[in-house]
């Protein structure tokens, strides 16, 4: 998708070839690849051509135990070993993601759809951050402000979502291992390989066995591992309505938890923003990787104003977006990540359309095989519509209007999300006081989707609880 | 005139809601007694939609008591402190009548108790510097991790403390922002409810505190419940009633304080109250919110070509 | 902005008027601007694309010889080179895989023109006579301007006497500094009055305004004012093109048109010496005005060095090997 140009870039597709994958894969227990105890396994398929990748260990509830074992078995080590020991395991693996980072973005970019421009300059990058700044605490947790010699908790049990595959693991793992927990992680069925890939580095970096398990498999084994008894730490990333499913079955029990949930990010831009920026910010918001992303910025809040050319400009920037191959370097929009989704994003938009909210969406034509979704804009919404409250996840941006700034904040915190918003302006004093407001967990002003491991990622109301990231990200991990 | 002659006055306990003081509006109240069973007072026993009044009082207090300086709200939790001193007698009294205390042992009690507004006083201009801060991202950005209040915070007061426990989960709710429906304990209410009397002449804006008496569970299920109810401190539930209460909590993914220690046999709170709270009640009703702004440079000069 | 067309006349009838017009222009923000330009950057542009790409470049330079050790003998060989940039031919056997093969040989474009100090116009127009490559000239005291109206003009007509198709003016940075935009405004006025069918380029000199936002105002006075292109630099200080300021400048000439149905030019001049660098300036152009300025009429690089880099890219392309040199012509 392309506008009609003399300058027709060639196809730059990055080579498939600078990752070996196995034709089948197991999983993870205890230092060793294992097939699951009922010998089940599933198919992984990339999204942009439904080719299959490999076939899958499925993990039943019998592997969840194994699992679960061998981090408490370890636990008992790991959690002893000097914090400056663990520290240097951590900074092990940091540094081998790094070396074999572009093995790891190809992998990504196949098994997610996303495209390799991202996982290149935007996952695999942060991924590598993450266990290098978690590695520099793990000697430092005395300082950390949560009193003298904080412990770990034991076997934390994590269960992931497929939007960042490798990056949601190290947000997980990273911190996990840098107070001295074990885990058990399972990645998300449609994504199971970075996960693996991930599993034998940790046998490279001579990680003692048991410390990290990874368990490929459905909600199945996902819900055995956070409802199994000897799990004394719970983190979840995906959907609130899993969340909350989760959040009542540790009921009663001592498992801390933390939940990273949905979003509705409300994205404000007012009449004094800068204009070109915020077209930027606004694309990045909502069709950074598909739009399949917690805080994306969905809801566009823009000042009556200037709507007519903030649309007009969006339009025409989304006219220059790229969808298609994820491996072409020049790709700024790949596939959805499965049928599934694809289903729901389709059936929300029908929703949309059928309430009456007017649809454009990016001229582009859609590969033939794969998961595809162009680039779509509803406007006229209004906060009665169901595309301007329920999280779609996925390419689709709800236009809704505002005149005041009160106006603007009444809208955005009108929600049961509160993970992320935006800020357009350039007046410093409004950002503060909009940013003050605004009951969500991250606030950009005048950018978007930025990340950091030193900064603390999570969610108000129904986006979940606790932080993950920066020195906030050590107490989900840690008995306090 | 000899005292004995005189007819004492009795109060009348009321419930605290929007600062005012109410009756329960179900005309319901239930029979008080000290720990030897001896009739002390009639209290309020309030109904779900008493719950549900002070969470609207609540909800209503949040904006302006969360936008409050940190300064004056440190203030205002010192003014409680001086108000209480003043009324000391009163609550030896009532709290060595409700827990079966010596008279010194409940003055050690009050005494605790005013120490502990005056702690939390403290930290309300402090807790922001604890828990936030700037973090240096890889990148050109400011990025200034705040906590703020998580809104309106359903508290179910410990059963036995009735004062001291009490005062030590209410002040570190509201001390950082937050305000709070507070189920006093069901057998020992009568502190809790002349508590609300010392609350509406400290500066304390109606509707931040808001006490109500009666069963604890009848009273905490709808507040579990309620989905304009941010979080749920579940100190004064045993464990089945928190087990249930924390489920129903997950409907709108409040926060949840779970109760610990519990006894051995999970039927009550036995927190060690006298000692040193630290920051943990402060910050289990706080959200972090992270804001990023571009810091850029100067002029347009910097760029690498 | 407003989407209308505004009465631009209204901006331009007083001081005051114009500088509330330009403190009415939407901001920039520098890191989301230059994150904008790095993220075109890593745009990959290979094979069919790429050997598109350097022959237009090459279409685009303005190959400038601006020193003061300039004599009519650079200017001539500067000029063969702009017609003939390729004079060795050298063209061995293609590779069969080259991609290129199956187009007929391509002769190596002409350069855009030749950019030159006003005394050195009647030599290069001699010397560029019927090539199609036009004579460009800096005028009004090049680089830093500091002389008076009177004498800038003369410099003007000078030029455009002496054959110059192109007039390469500076503004008056001291008065866009200090506040002066409507002498800045009428000083272009003035020249643009003076360069007759000349087209007159606009040069901001945008290392000295240092700000992204002087920048853009600085490049609605240019356009408010007539000019044919704005341009980046003089390659005489210490900042000259980069991809942000540039595309700052395109997204200013894509909403000039939008509002007026003016098409203004825009040229980046200064620090741009490789291939590499000049293909990320056109991808620039392609994604911010689109193909409509992808054409030596609208884009122009005022460069030197870049042309031979572009032209040993060129034989990369099409022998497959890497070329060195010996095999481009210094002069």
């Amino acid at each position: 998708m392309t506008m009609a140009s003399a300058f027709e870039y060639a196809p730059a597709p990055e080579s498939r070839a600078v990752v070996d994958i196995a034709p089948s894969y197991g999983l993870f227990i205890d230092g060793e690849f294992t097939e699951a105890a009922d010998g089940k396994v599933f198919k992984t398929v990339s999204p942009s051509s439904e080719e299959v990748l490999s076939e899958v260990a499925r993990a039943g509830a019998a592997d969840v135990d194994r699992a679960v074992k061998a981090a408490r078995k370890a636990f008992e080590k790991w959690s002893a070993l000097p914090g400056s020991e663990r520290a240097k395991y951590l900074f092990r693996i940091a540094r081998i993601i790094q070396e074999r980072s572009r093995e790891l973005a190809v992998l990504e970019t196949l098994d997610n759809g996303k495209p390799i421009k991202e996982t290149r300059d935007a996952d695999l990058p942060l991924v590598a951050a993450h266990f290098f700044y978690y590695a520099g605490w793990a000697d430092k947790l005395d300082h950390a402000g949560y009193g003298a010699n904080p412990r770990p908790l034991g076997v934390a049990g994590q269960v992931i979502p497929w939007n960042f595959p490798l990056l949601m693991l190290a947000w997980k793992i990273a911190p996990a291992l840098a107070t001295g927990n074990t885990v058990v992680l399972k990645p998300a069925e449609t994504t199971p390989l970075s996960a693996l890939f991930f599993a034998d580095i940790c046998r490279r970096a001579g990680l003692p066995k048991g410390v990290v398990n990874i368990l490929t498999g459905y909600g199945d084994a996902g819900e055995a591992l956070v409802t199994h008894p000897d799990v004394n730490k719970v983190a979840f990333t995906g959907s609130t309505a899993v969340g909350k499913a989760i959040a009542r079955s540790v009921a009663g029990t001592d498992k801390k938890v933390t939940l990273e949930l949905g979003g509705k990010g409300a994205n404000i831009v007012f009449d004094d923003a800068p204009i070109d920026q915020a077209v930027e910010g606004i694309v990045t918001g909502i069709f950074f990787n598909q739009g399949q992303v917690c805080c994306a910025g969905s809801r566009l809040l823009v000042q009556e104003s200037v709507q007519d050319e903030v649309l007009d400009a969006l339009k025409r920037r989304l006219s220059t977006l790229r969808l298609g191959d994820p491996l072409d370097k020049n790709t700024d929009i790949g596939a959805i990540n499965s049928a599934e989704q694809l289903a729901r994003i389709t059936a929300l938009v029908e929703t949309g359309e059928a309430e009456g909210a007017e649809r454009w969406s990016a001229p582009c034509e859609l590969p033939s095989s794969g998961y595809w979704f162009a680039p779509t804009l509803f406007t006229n919404v209004t906060q009665a519509h169901t595309v301007a409250r329920d999280e779609i996840f996925g390419p689709v941006l709800s236009v809704l209007s505002f005149r005041t700034p009160d106006e603007a904040v009444a809208k955005a915190n009108n929600s049961q999300y509160g993970l992320s918003a935006g800020i357009w302006t350039e007046k410093g004093s409004r950002i503060l006081a909009v940013a003050n407001k605004l009951r969500a967990g991250v606030v950009w002003a005048n950018t978007f989707n930025k990340f950091d491991p030193t900064s603390p990622f999570g969610g108000y109301k129904e986006s979940g609880f606790g932080r993950e990231g920066g020195r906030h990200g050590l107490e989900a991990y840690l008995d306090v | 005139m000899s005292e004995q002659n005189r007819l004492s006055v009795y109060k009348t306990y009321k419930l605290y809601v929007g600062g005012k003081f109410p009756r329960s509006e179900s005309g319901r109240v239930y029979e008080v007694t000290d720990s030897k069973g001896q009739w002390l007072a009639n209290a309020p026993k309030s109904s779900r939609k008493d719950a549900r009044d002070a969470v609207v009082a609540a909800r209503k207090a949040f904006g302006g008591w969360s936008g409050a300086t940190a300064y004056n709200r440190g203030q205002v939790l010192y003014r409680v402190a001086e108000m209480l001193e003043g009324r000391k007698d009163q609550f030896v009294r009532e709290v060595a009548a409700s827990e079966g205390l010596s008279k010194s042992k409940a003055a050690a009690v009050v005494d605790a108790a005013i120490d502990r507004w005056v702690w939390y006083a403290g930290w309300t201009d402090k807790i922001g510097q604890i828990a936030g801060g700037a973090n240096p991202v890889a990148g050109p950005y400011l990025n200034l991790s705040t906590p703020e209040p998580t809104g309106v915070v359903a508290v179910l007061a410990p059963q036995k403390s009735s004062f001291l426990g009490l005062v030590s989960v209410i002040a570190p709710v509201i001390a950082t922002g937050n305000t709070a429906v507070v189920i006093a304990s069901a057998d020992a209410p009568l502190p809790a409810l002349s508590l609300g009397e010392v609350l509406a002449t400290s500066d304390v804006p109606g509707g931040v505190v808001n006490i109500l008496s009666g069963a604890t569970a009848e009273l905490a299920a709808p507040l579990a419940a309620h989905q304009d109810v941010n979080a749920i401190d579940l100190t004064g539930a045993d464990t089945a009633l928190a087990k249930e209460l924390e489920i129903a909590a997950a409907d709108n993914l409040k926060r949840v304080l779970r109760p610990q220690p519990v006894d051995a046999d999970g039927t009550s709170d036995s927190e060690d109250w006298p000692a040193s709270p630290g920051t943990h009640r402060l910050t289990a009703f706080l959200e972090t919110k992270t804001v990023w702004h571009p810091t850029g440079a100067l002029g347009a000069a910097g760029s690498s070509y | 902005m407003p989407t209308t067309a505004p009465a631009f006349s209204d901006a331009t009838a007083s001081d005051s008027a114009l500088r509330r017009f330009l403190f009415g222009l939407p901001g920039v923000d520098a890191v989301g601007l230059e994150a904008r330009a790095a993220s075109l950057g890593t745009r990959s542009i290979k094979t069919t694309a790429k050997a598109y790409a350097i022959d237009l470049a090459i279409s685009m330079i303005d190959l400038t010889t601006l020193e003061g050790a300039d004599t009519p003998g650079k200017v001539r060989a500067l000029a063969a080179k702009a017609v003939n940039p390729d004079p060795l031919r050298y063209a061995p056997p293609r590779l069969s895989s080259d991609p290129l093969d199956a187009e007929p040989d391509r002769m190596t474009p002409h350069t855009a023109a030749v950019c030159v100090y006003p005394d050195m116009a009647a030599t290069a127009a001699a010397a560029l006579a019927g090539s199609g490559v036009k004579v460009a000239s800096v005028a009004t005291a090049f680089p830093a301007g500091r002389a008076s109206l009177d004498v800038k003009l003369a410099d003007v007509r000078d030029a455009v006497a002496a054959g110059a198709d192109e007039i390469d003016m500076v503004i008056d940075r001291g008065a866009f500094l200090s506040g002066r935009f409507l002498k800045v405004y009428e000083e272009i006025l003035a020249v643009k009055a003076e360069c007759g069918t000349a087209r007159l380029k606009v040069i901001f000199e945008t290392g000295e305004l240092s700000t992204y936002d002087n920048i853009r105002r600085a490049s609605w006075i240019g356009m408010l004012a007539g000019a044919d292109f704005i341009k980046t630099s003089t390659g005489k200080v210490a900042t000259n093109a980069t991809p942000a300021n540039t595309l700052l400048m395109l997204e200013a000439v894509r909403d000039f048109r939008a509002q007026t149905g003016v098409q203004i030019g825009v040229k980046p001049a200064g620090g741009i010496r490789t291939t590499k660098d000049a293909v990320k300036f056109l991808v620039l152009v392609n994604e911010t005005t689109g193909e409509d300025w992808l054409d030596p009429h609208w884009f122009r690089f005022g460069a030197s060095s870049l042309l031979n880099d572009l032209l040993m890219q060129r034989q990369k392309l099409s022998t497959g090997r890497y070329s060195g040199p010996d095999y481009v012509t210094v002069d």
